[in-house]
């Protein structure tokens, strides 16, 4: 018995439909690593990843370098929003008076003062609904062990993991970030 | 109630808030609710126009209606699964 073409397009079909209704069963899955330890950049990841959550895909973020200060309990509620070599500050200024003393505090007091203003969750806020629905937060074993960061210091819920088991999780993902 | 006439079974005010909390809030009311239950959501955030509609294509929900006032926005969803 010959394979006609009629056959062969039949077959195709079958399994294109087949393909089609496994891949729309399968969940959503996000991949984020937060690095920066300033305000301004704990929140993009936070933020999306509590929309994925809200939105039925998976979400994973890993927190390594200056990221980890973000899960970090002793130091994420004093986040800050640097005023040097920012170009994006909001009242345009030479660079050279960001360097001033003060300039920092002022421009972390800016940006907390319009979050409050539009109802914007504080980090804290954040970490806990990210907690609650699900998103798994992850600390660099690595950037631990380098400032000497326990477990202990860090939000509840954390686990430990290193680069290849984080990758192992982002290989599998539909949606990968870097922030 | 909406212009087409759909009637909630329950309401969130998500009114002067910003993203991403409406969606928060609208995927933890409608969790709540039965299937086939209608929530109405309202909110001012004018990026809702665009999130809400996205997050019900996403998680599999019905849009029935969004309803357009001077001050707010009106999401009428209807619970699916």
């Amino acid at each position: 018995m010959s394979v006609t073409e009629q056959d062969k397009k039949h077959i195709e079909e079958i399994i294109e439909a087949k393909f089609k209704t496994l891949m729309s069963e399968r969940k959503k899955r996000m991949a984020i690593i937060a690095s920066k330890g300033t305000l301004d950049m704990a929140y993009p990841p936070l933020i999306l990843a509590t929309t994925a959550a809200a939105m039925d895909i998976e979400c994973s973020i890993f927190f390594t370098f200056y990221g980890l200060d973000i899960i970090n309990k002793k130091k994420n509620k004093n986040l800050q929003v640097p005023s040097l070599a920012n170009p994006a500050m909001p009242v345009p200024m030479p660079n050279i008076i960001g360097a001033l003393p003060g300039m920092t505090a002022m421009a972390t007091m800016m940006m907390k003062s319009w979050m409050a203003k539009v109802n914007v969750p504080s980090i804290t806020e954040l970490l806990n609904i990210a907690a609650e629905t699900g998103v798994k937060m992850i600390g660099c074993q690595m950037t631990m062990d380098v400032m000497g960061t326990k477990k202990e210091d860090l939000i509840d819920g954390i686990e430990v993991a290193g680069a290849a088991a984080f990758l192992e999780y982002a290989a599998e993902a539909d949606i990968t970030l870097f922030v | 109630m909406g212009k087409k006439g759909n009637k909630p079974d329950e309401v969130l005010d998500c009114r002067k808030l910003s993203c991403p909390v409406p969606v928060l809030k609208t995927k933890h009311a409608i969790s709540k609710l039965e299937i086939g239950g209608i929530l109405e959501v309202i909110c001012t955030d004018p990026g809702s126009v665009k999130d809400i509609p996205a997050w019900a294509k996403q998680t599999g929900q019905e849009l029935l209606e969004i309803v357009h006032e001077d001050s707010h926005y009106e999401f009428f969803i209807k619970k699916i699964k």
